[in-house]
Formats: C-alpha cells, sequence, structure tokens
C-alpha cells in the first residue's frame, strides 16, 4: 500500500493511502473530538455519514471546514486542527446539537455514559448561545425490547449503519427532513410492529438514551421484596465477562465468583448458571443433529440459541423455518427446568417461583415474552435484566463487586463445563456441539477439544470436520448481514452445510446489545472473547455430555435426550412474520 | 409532405398553456379549415419564447411578425386578417412602454435584442414533439459528426476547449467532468442529466426539456460516446408533467430512427435514456443526493470524495451535467469550440440563461452571453422597474444567493464576478426588488425555504439555519437586539465553514448578504423597532391619512376588532391599542387614505 505523507498541527506523520485525517491524527496521538464516527474495526464496518461535523479541521487551500473523520489524506496536505476556527465551529456544533436536545442529564438512562455530555464536558460548554425550539417526539415503548426515545437524537446515524449495514435488518432509517427528521422504522411504525429482531445493536452503538433497554430493574426488585415469591436468578455466560467493566475492572476481567456473590447479596433465593442450561442445550441439539444425519432429516441445522437470529429468519426466511434447530434458547430451558423439576424438587408450587435472567442481549427480553414460551399459564422465565441493569441494581444497593470474595453458584443448575461457557462468543455453540456429537458419533475421546477454525471475529468461518467417515461441513456467522449472506447462498443452493452456528450480535454475545457500551473500542470485544476461552480453559469438565448434574436431569426427570418429555419442555416452533 | 407558405408559432411552454394557448390552436386550426387554408398554412405548437410577461405568445413565420397576450377569441381576426389578407393585426403587437411605439418582429423587441439564444435556440421554432423539426434544425447532426468523425478523446478535448461550465450553479469546467469520468476504467458508466430544477422562480430547465428535448438527449449520447457510458438518467421533477410528457415522446421517436438504442447510426454505438422522477426535494439537485435518490434511497448526499466521477449511480463512474449544459453541446460541435470562446467571457464563456422574475417589467426567460451587465438585464432586457418604483436588489441564484445592490449593476455577469460580490451564479434566477420589499423579510424568506429544504443530516444546516431563522423573526417581531445581528453573521459563517453539501454551505448567503449590504435596514428593525418598507407586520402601524379620508365608514366597516372610530363624513382615527395590524382597512379603502408606516 502506497504511503501518503502529510503534516497535522505542525507534525509530520505518514499513513497509507485511502486513511482519513482522522486516522492520521490518531496515529499522531493528535486528539479531534468525534461524535457519530464508529469505527467497528474487527468488524471492518465504519460509521462514516459525517453528520455531526464535530471533527472538523482546516486543510491548507480548503475553502470550508473538512470533517476529519471522513476526509481522506493526500500527499503534501496540510492540516489545523486546533485553530479558534475549528474549536469554535465544533463548540458551536455541540451547541446546537445541546439546543435540540433535552437538558435532563441528571435523571437520564444514560447519564455519565452518554457521549454528547462527555462531548460537551471535554468542550468546556457551559452555556448554548444558539438557544430554540426543541423537536418533540412521542416516546416508542411499544416493545419489550427497546425504548425509542427521538427527542435525545443526535442524528448520528450510527444505529442506521448498524440495523442497514451491519445487521441488514433494515428497521431504522430517518423520517421527515431539515429540523424535523428523526430515525424511525420504515412508515413510522412502533417498533413491536416491525420487522425489527430487538438485536440491541443500535442501542449498543447509540450514543445519547435516543435508544435504550426497556428497563426492567424495578421488576427485579419488587419480586426480590415479594415474600410469596421464591426468586432464582441465572446469568448468561457472556454477562461474566463484561460486567467488571461497570466497575472499573479491565476488560476481559472473567469476575464470575464476584457476581455470585453480588447476585446473593441482592437477595435471589438462589443463584443459577445459564451455562447449565447451554450444557442442557446441546445435549438436545446434538442428538437432533445427529438424529437428522442419520434418518435422513432436513440438513444444514442451524442453532437457535439467539432469539434476535429466530426472529430474523421468521421475518426474512419464513420459506426456511424447518431447519433451524428445534431446541429453545438455554436461558429459556432453565426456567422450564427450574418451574417443573427443580420446584418439584425443593417443594414449592412453581406458580411462587420468578425467574430472572441476566443476559447481554435485549432480545431475550422480546423472547421471554413469546406466548409459546411457557407451560402452564407461566412463562418460562419471568423477567429478563441486561448486564447493564444488573450493574445498576449492584450500585444501587452499594455493592462494590470487584472487593467481593468469589462464591460458587447454587446446585443443582449452577454447575456447568467449559462447552457452555464457550456459548458466550461467535463459534461457541457449535464447538460445544461438536464436543458432544464427535464422542458420540465415533463413541472415542476428543482429545484436542478446541476447533480454532471456529474462532476469530471473521464474518463466516468455515470447516470441515472428519467424524467417522463422513466430512462435516460447518459454517458460522456472527452479525446478521453475516447470517443473512450465509442463509441466501444456502438458499441458492450455492453452498451446502451439515450445521451452522448463527449469533446475531458481531462477536457473539460478548458484543450482545445489553453489554457495557464499548463506545466503538473493538478491542472490548477481542478481551471479552480471550475471557471466555480462558475461562473454557480452566474447567476441569469441558463437555457438556459429561456434566453430572445434567446426566442426573436426565436420570431424574427428562429420561432420553430428544424424547417425549424433553420434546414438551424444551423444544419449541416458529412462527412465520412478514418481510416488509 | 405539404409545403406551407405560412407557419402559425404558438408557444406551448407551461405558462401560455395555463392562459389558453392550447384553446388558441384549436380556434386557429378551426378557423384555418373553415378558411379552406389548411394546406397553406400550419399552426405550430412551440416551446417557450422566454418572453412569459406578454403570454400567450403567437409568432407568425416566415413574416417575424409577433404578437402578444394574444387570446383564443384573436383567432378569427389574426386568420382572417393577417393570414388571408397579409394585414397586420396592430392591437396584438408588442408596444415598447417608453416610446410607445409598436413593434412587429421578435428581433425589434428590447427584450430580445441583446439576448443571443444558444441553449433556447429551438425553443419557440421547433415542435418538440415532432423529431423531423428537430432534424430539420440540424438535431443530431453533432452526434452523428462526434460518433463518424470523432474520436471519444477529440470529443473531450472540444469540450474543454469551448470553456463550457456547469450551468447547475457549480460553474464545474464541463470538458473536465467528461474527462475526469472518461479516465475511470468500468465496464459500466452513466452519464445523467439533472433535470431536478428546484429554485424558486427558475425554468429555464423545464423551457428546455419542454422546447427542445432532443437537444438534451442528443448532447446525453455525445457524453456518453466520450466517457464511455451506454445508459443515462434524466432525473427530473415528477412536477413538471409536460416536460416528461415531450421527453417521453422525444425518447421514442429518437429510438425509432435508431438516433437512440443498440448500434446507433450503424457506429455500433449503444445508448439509450431512461426518465426517472424526483419527488421534489430541493436537496436532489446536489449530485451525490440525486444518485442516492435515483437508487431508491433517501435523497441526501454524501461527503465528496469519492466524487460520482468515481463511484456514482449504482458504484459505477457517473457523469452528471444539467440541462441547459448539455443544451450547449450541440452548437458548439456544429460551429466549433472557437466560436463558442467568442461569446461570454474568457473564464465564463457562452451564454447563460436567466428566469427574470420580481418587480421587473418583462418577466420571462432571457439568454444573454456572459459578461452582460446586471443593468443591462434588468433595464434593456426587462425594461425597468415596475410602476416606476426604485430598483432595490437583485438576487441571483436562487434560494441560496446573495442580494446585490445597485452599486454593482454594472458588474458583468459571470460566475467569478457574482461569488466576488457574495452572491453566486446559481442555476440563474434572478428577482428583482424594489423599494417595497424588505430585506430582512427577503432574507427570511429564502431561509424559510432551505430551511424547509434540509435533509437533516448534518447539524449545521439541520439546527444552524432553523436558529438562524429564528432570529430573524425575532428581529421582525420587533424583538430583535444588535446582539442578534452580531450573532447571524457568527452562525451563518460557521453554518457555510461546516455544513455537508452545498445547500448548507449557501443557505446563510441571503442573510449574510443583506446583512452586508442593508446593515442600516436591519438597525431599523432592531433600535428603532421600524421596518423601513412597511413590510413586517409586526412593526408597522396602520395610519388614517386625514388629507385624503372622506369618511365613507367603510374601513372602520370591514375592521373586525373594530378599532376605526369616526363619524360619516368625517375622518376616521384607527385606535393603535385595539389594532391588530390585520390590514382589512388598507385593502378597502378606495381612497389610499389608509398607510403603513
Amino acid at each position: 500500500m502506497a504511503m501518503v505523507n502529510l503534516t497535522i498541527n505542525n507534525q509530520k506523520v505518514s499513513v497509507e493511502e485511502g486513511r482519513t485525517i482522522l486516522d492520521a491524527a490518531n496515529k499522531l496521538k493528535i486528539k479531534i473530538p468525534t461524535l457519530c464516527h464508529l469505527d467497528l474495526e474487527n468488524i471492518k464496518f465504519v460509521n462514516q455519514s459525517a453528520s455531526c461535523r464535530v471533527c472538523v479541521v482546516e486543510v491548507e487551500g480548503r475553502r470550508n471546514l473538512a470533517p476529519s473523520c471522513s476526509t481522506p489524506v493526500s500527499e503534501g496536505m496540510v492540516v489545523t486542527t486546533n485553530s479558534i476556527r475549528c474549536i469554535k465551529a465544533r463548540r458551536t456544533m455541540v451547541e446546537l446539537l445541546l439546543s435540540n436536545h433535552p437538558k435532563d442529564c441528571l435523571i437520564c438512562q444514560k447519564s455519565l455514559d452518554c457521549e454528547l455530555q462527555a462531548l460537551a464536558a471535554e468542550l468546556n460548554i457551559r452555556e448554548i448561545k444558539f438557544d430554540g425550539e426543541r423537536a418533540r417526539h412521542e416516546i416508542d415503548i411499544s416493545s419489550q425490547s427497546i425504548v425509542r426515545n427521538m427527542d435525545k437524537c443526535i442524528l448520528c446515524r450510527r444505529c442506521e449503519t448498524m440495523c442497514n449495514e451491519v445487521q441488514t435488518v433494515h428497521v431504522l432509517s430517518p423520517v421527515n427532513r431539515g429540523f424535523d427528521t428523526f430515525i424511525a422504522p420504515s412508515l413510522n411504525l412502533p417498533m413491536n410492529e416491525s420487522t425489527c429482531t430487538f438485536c440491541g445493536q443500535c442501542v449498543a452503538v447509540c450514543p445519547t438514551a435516543a435508544l435504550t433497554e426497556v428497563n426492567n430493574i424495578s421488576k427485579v426488585w419488587d419480586a426480590l421484596n415479594d415474600k410469596t415469591k421464591y426468586v432464582v436468578v441465572q446469568t448468561a455466560p457472556a454477562v461474566r465477562a463484561a460486567l467488571g467493566e461497570e466497575f472499573g475492572a479491565e476488560p476481559g476481567t472473567s469476575v464470575t465468583g464476584k457476581m455470585v456473590a453480588g447476585l446473593r447479596k441482592l437477595g435471589f433465593d438462589n443463584v443459577f448458571d445459564t451455562d447449565f442450561a447451554a450444557d442442557l442445550t446441546i445435549m438436545e441439539e446434538a442428538t437432533e443433529f445427529i438424529h437428522r444425519l442419520q434418518h435422513g432429516g432436513k440438513l444444514p441445522i442451524l442453532t437457535s440459541c439467539c432469539p434476535g437470529w429466530v426472529k430474523f429468519f421468521e421475518h426474512q426466511f419464513s420459506d426456511m423455518l424447518d431447519i433451524p434447530s428445534t431446541s429453545k434458547s438455554p436461558h429459556e430451558m432453565f426456567g422450564v427446568i427450574a418451574k417443573t423439576y427443580y420446584a418439584n424438587k425443593i417443594g414449592i408450587d412453581p406458580q411462587d417461583m420468578y425467574v430472572v435472567s441476566v443476559m447481554p442481549c435485549l432480545a431475550k427480553k422480546y423472547e421471554a415474552a413469546r406466548p409459546e414460551l411457557a407451560h402452564d399459564d407461566m412463562q418460562d422465565v419471568d423477567t429478563v435484566i441486561t448486564t447493564r441493569e444488573l450493574a445498576k441494581m449492584l450500585k444501587e444497593a452499594n455493592i462494590d463487586l470487584m472487593s467481593l470474595e468469589d462464591e460458587d453458584f447454587d446446585n443443582p443448575l449452577g454447575e456447568s463445563t467449559g462447552a457452555s461457557v464457550i456459548f458466550g462468543t461467535t463459534g461457541g455453540v457449535i464447538e460445544a456441539a461438536l464436543r458432544t456429537a464427535y464422542e458420540w458419533l465415533t463413541e472415542e475421546t476428543l482429545e484436542k477439544v478446541e476447533f480454532h477454525e471456529l474462532r476469530g471475529f471473521d464474518g463466516i468461518k468455515e470447516a470441515v470436520i472428519k467424524i467417522n467417515d463422513l466430512d462435516v461441513k460447518i459454517a458460522v456467522a456472527h452479525g446478521l448481514g453475516n447470517a443473512r449472506r450465509l442463509l441466501e447462498q444456502i438458499r441458492d443452493g450455492k453452498a451446502t452445510y451439515h450445521a451452522i452456528e448463527i449469533m446475531a450480535c458481531p462477536g457473539g454475545c460478548i458484543g450482545g446489545g445489553g453489554q457495557p457500551y464499548h463506545h466503538g473500542n473493538m478491542a472490548y470485544l477481542q478481551k471479552r472473547m480471550e475471557c471466555i476461552y480462558k475461562e473454557d480453559e480452566g474447567k476441569t469438565i469441558r463437555k457438556s455430555h459429561e456434566n453430572p448434574y445434567i446426566i442426573k436431569l436426565y436420570e431424574e426427570f427428562l429420561g432420553e435426550p430428544y424424547g417425549e418429555k424433553a420434546h414438551k419442555l424444551l423444544h419449541t416452533h416458529y412462527v412465520k412474520r412478514v418481510k416488509m | 409532405m405539404n409545403n406551407y407558405r405560412m407557419h402559425l408559432l404558438v408557444c406551448g411552454g407551461t405558462g401560455c398553456t395555463s392562459s389558453d394557448s392550447l384553446k388558441l390552436v384549436d380556434e386557429l386550426k378551426e378557423s384555418i379549415e373553415k378558411h379552406g387554408i389548411s394546406n397553406e398554412v400550419e399552426v405550430v405548437i412551440t416551446g417557450c419564447f422566454g418572453f412569459c410577461e406578454k403570454g400567450p405568445i403567437l409568432k407568425v413565420y416566415p413574416d417575424d411578425v409577433f404578437y402578444v397576450t394574444v387570446k383564443p377569441e384573436d383567432a378569427e381576426e389574426i386568420v382572417e386578417e393577417h393570414v388571408i389578407k397579409g394585414r397586420q393585426v396592430e392591437r396584438l403587437l408588442y408596444v415598447e412602454p417608453n416610446l410607445k411605439v409598436k413593434l412587429e418582429g421578435q428581433k425589434d423587441l428590447p427584450f430580445y435584442k441583446k439576448q443571443i439564444r444558444i441553449a433556447l435556440r429551438n425553443c419557440g421554432f421547433i415542435n418538440p414533439e415532432d423529431i423531423n423539426e428537430c432534424l430539420a434544425a440540424d438535431g443530431y447532426q453533432a452526434l452523428a459528426k462526434c460518433l463518424c468523425e470523432m474520436s471519444k478523446e477529440e470529443v473531450i478535448e472540444t469540450v474543454i476547449k469551448s470553456g463550457l461550465r456547469g450551468r447547475g450553479g457549480g460553474g464545474f469546467p464541463t470538458g473536465l467532468k467528461w474527462k475526469y469520468t472518461s479516465n475511470n476504467a468500468s465496464d459500466v458508466k452513466y452519464i445523467i442529466c439533472n433535470a431536478d430544477e428546484g429554485d424558486p422562480g427558475a425554468f429555464m430547465d423545464r423551457s428546455i426539456l419542454e422546447g427542445d428535448p432532443h437537444s438534451v438527449l442528443e448532447a446525453m449520447a455525445i457524453a456518453g460516446y466520450a466517457i464511455g457510458a451506454e445508459h443515462g438518467y434524466i432525473y427530473i421533477r415528477a412536477e413538471y408533467p409536460l416536460a416528461i410528457h415531450r421527453l417521453e415522446i422525444a425518447i421514442t421517436q429518437a429510438r425509432e430512427l435508431g438516433l437512440l438504442g443498440i448500434d446507433i447510426l450503424g457506429t455500433g454505438f449503444n445508448f439509450d435514456v431512461e426518465l426517472r422522477y424526483g419527488a421534489g426535494a430541493f436537496v436532489c439537485g446536489e449530485e451525490t443526493a440525486l444518485i442516492h435518490s435515483i437508487e431508491g434511497a433517501r435523497g441526501e448526499p454524501s461527503t465528496k470524495p469519492p466524487f460520482p466521477a468515481q463511484c456514482g449511480v449504482w458504484d459505477k463512474p457517473t457523469c452528471v451535467n444539467n440541462v441547459e449544459t448539455l443544451a450547449n453541446i450541440p452548437p458548439i460541435f456544429l460551429r466549433g469550440a472557437d466560436w463558442f470562446r467568442t461569446i461570454g467571457t474568457e473564464k465564463s464563456p457562452g451564454t447563460k440563461v436567466f428566469a427574470l422574475a420580481g418587480k421587473v417589467n418583462n418577466v420571462g426567460l432571457v439568454e444573454v452571453p456572459m459578461g452582460t451587465t446586471l443593468r443591462e438585464v434588468i433595464y434593456d432586457i426587462g425594461g425597468g422597474i415596475k410602476n416606476n418604483k426604485e430598483f432595490k436588489a437583485v438576487q441571483t441564484g436562487g434560494p441560496s444567493g446573495g442580494c446585490i445592490t445597485k452599486e454593482n449593476l454594472d458588474i458583468p455577469i459571470d460566475y467569478e464576478s457574482l461569488n466576488s460580490i457574495g452572491s453566486m451564479m446559481g442555476s440563474g434566477g434572478m428577482i428583482v426588488m424594489d423599494e417595497d420589499n424588505c430585506m430582512v423579510n427577503i432574507a427570511k424568506y429564502y431561509l424559510e425555504f432551505t430551511k424547509e429544504e434540509s435533509c437533516g443530516k448534518c447539524t449545521p444546516c439541520r439546527v444552524g439555519n432553523k436558529r438562524l431563522l429564528e432570529i430573524l423573526d425575532k428581529i421582525t417581531q420587533g424583538n430583535g437586539t444588535e446582539q442578534d445581528l452580531a450573532d447571524l453573521v457568527e452562525l451563518g459563517e460557521i453554518i457555510k465553514d461546516t455544513s455537508l453539501c452545498g445547500l448548507g454551505q449557501t443557505a446563510p448567503n441571503p442573510v449574510l448578504s443583506t446583512l452586508h449590504y442593508f446593515y442600516d435596514e436591519y438597525l431599523a428593525h432592531v433600535r428603532e423597532k421600524k421596518c423601513p418598507a412597511a413590510v413586517c407586520e409586526s412593526l408597522l402601524s396602520y395610519i388614517i391619512l386625514p388629507e385624503k379620508c372622506v369618511g365613507c365608514t367603510a374601513c372602520a366597516k370591514v375592521c373586525p376588532v373594530p378599532c376605526i372610530l369616526g363619524e360619516v363624513k368625517k375622518t376616521h382615527v384607527i385606535d393603535q391599542s385595539k389594532c391588530i395590524k390585520c390590514g382589512a382597512c388598507y385593502n378597502t379603502c378606495k381612497f389610499s387614505a389608509i398607510a403603513k408606516r
């Protein structure tokens, strides 16, 4: 790649052709404030709408200021980033945005997590010179997952990039024009009537509180304070790899034991692990896979743990509803087992049991309310809160997570294997399934349990695994755009696989819409991924079918994997939904 | 085919057809039929003559007799008198307003004397719905010449040499645009004709498409040949149904004759044109926004680079040229680049079409050589200010242009000179204002337009222009301060400096230029709370002039408050504390006894 030489603030720098002024400034460690810009390097997407105009700089010979985030460098370019002209323009941009923004920061959902707030502080904005009328919009609280408050939108268009380019869901786009512009689903439909998958990637990148999660904290407090309720909590694999960030821990710090201790302090009657249910999912999914393989069933089998992905294929690939596995997602399996097997075991009326899921995910909130994920007039899971909401609860209760002593999950629904931990990252589910399917099909011990070709951030990963005489073709996609490409290839007959894992969020659950905000720093996802694999390595049991409590569950209660009772409790069906 | 001894050319442009010119055509045909001279005389519906002030226009060819404001009921007299007896219908001739003499020929009219019609050459001359008339007027000759005698490089070189610059507003050299698009290798390229004429008041592109659609199709084919494109799009406003209709006819006829489509003129060159309709968004005149709109995406601009020449419609190299620019192309090839350079100025060769409007006597479409002064356009062609009022300013460049005062009336019009006095060429809107126009109100009017038309993508244009407008509103309401004037300048400059596209980068121009040239008028609004032109409702009072009031009581009867006191046949008085400034009394008084102060 050819290198381009330029000067920024009298310092010389040389960067690859095609790079932006912002990239060159970063290389010199010259900070240019940005707002709409978002560089998701490891999934190779950049929000380059250049709409906020905060990062403007002076370029010699150019009539007007240049947005550094989207202006490519050229040979001999002379750039100034900190002239009065730049600073004044930059401040005015932020002032103009604030002039059309509710200034209720003290009680805002995103207070101290808001990029606009941080920028205003950084630029020392203490008054708004050009104040005026504010645009008013109705708050969209129609869905179980996402709140859309367009009064707080600054039209950075990150959500649009996420929804349309990365996820190819095409729900969010601007409506109206000029000062009346706002972001909405097509036809300005409420979120719950749109084709939104509730993956929450829009929320993950929203710099303000224009898009936030539906907050369920008060529901959980109410349940905890209800003496008639037996409240159990489960935590998803990816939560432990990110929760610490909210308490100042380095990204990638595993806080499993501290999280368990914290949850106990909050007052949950049992602290269980979704990882246990992930092992259970493998038992069902691997059996289903083998069943399809051996009985000429429909292939490829697609994983169904991810509710965003499930809703995506229900809308976009409704002609292919027979290929995903019918297995419920792990937290739903957990819910149903807790309210049957476990409630019975401890002698509690299931109606008095309240199941809370702590998830890295916003779609799980929607999923928990799906009518078919219920039995005996009870939803399998009562309430879902995100990693972020759990952090807020702990802080509300004055619990300093990082100073807690590690504690263990309760049993029997707290024991898990390494296979279940890796559910939290892209490629993990299929790797876990392979560990079990391989041993069951070959009746040999799998010595090397890591499938490295299925790991990492490549959008679509492929591997061929020799099991007996069969070359089993595996594919993994994360991010719904990649999922769409893969599914279209399959639909067009251009690709054939035996099994495919799909996760809606880039990176898998570690990058979920309910995780602590990464603010565009994708190194966070990398660290969380490493944390997950380290957790797996540290486990003595690393294959789901060897989990002693899972074995016991089948012996005492479920019978055979993929058997009649398992079918009734652990499997589901899908709904054909409209494509818009 | 008949050889007619006489043609009656009737304007079929949007303006004249709205004044019943098509009914006139029917009446003429009926009368000709009645007199049994159908094989001698033909009635032709042409494009716009440009002299819209005096429409409908009827021109007798080859006599060159120019009739104005012709009504359907005049048809019989024209046929009986002029066509049959050879006597002019004097009462329908144009009367020169100063000398009060009747002028018979088009060439004699002061409105046309200083015009040189290149882009409008066939408007008002040929029937735009008949390709044979176009061919008889040298249509497609330039295309034939380019395809048969010239290499692509020579074609591009000719356009570069001509010095033709984009007539849509930017003034970028057309030949260079072709060259850049040509240089970007790709199997598929596109040429787009930008017919999204969005400036309020401007209608030259519409007139060209209505009056001479083939000139644009021919030029697009030439451009396609030069840059290596086989596909062309015409992005046209859906509000231009007549232009669309005539383009559709023209495209069909050109295809039938093999002038569009596969293997044009047997040269192996393929080129065809498709229409794409715009939904009437001003910003879609910006080329990246236009391209997004063609693709079916939201019509909003994106950052350049990449330029359309590198990555345009469907991510392919694309050349976007405006209608008027394209209409100049065929004559350049038929008469040569050197000929073109003899017209206009050195840096801006050729002509420019202006839509002359506002407080000027001869409203219409005028095509003048670059370098003509504003004074010539307004006074010689435009016939001066209506009702002998005093000239105050002329606004050029559409809603984001600037206002020019009488001190600069002798500046020769070209891209650079207009920029140097805080305005711009734009697409050629030219709105004349007189002493009755309030410049604060004018600035507000234009900003209201650009604010409404902002796509909403970038912060300065979306929020900044709204804030500018709010300040102007405050001033016209009488609540402004001198600090507001300083704020207008500060914010206006920042909006220009930071906006993403041309719309935002120019939107504050009317504010900044009126502030610059009419600062005293702004000061009067904020200091004395007075609107010197008596336009801003909140700042004016209606008063009854005792010397003129006859005490007819008409004003008191219409006053809705009521706040007008007085007895019959005695002078009336307005109670200012109650007056709501509705203006009902002002509009009712027959004795001009009520004044706005």
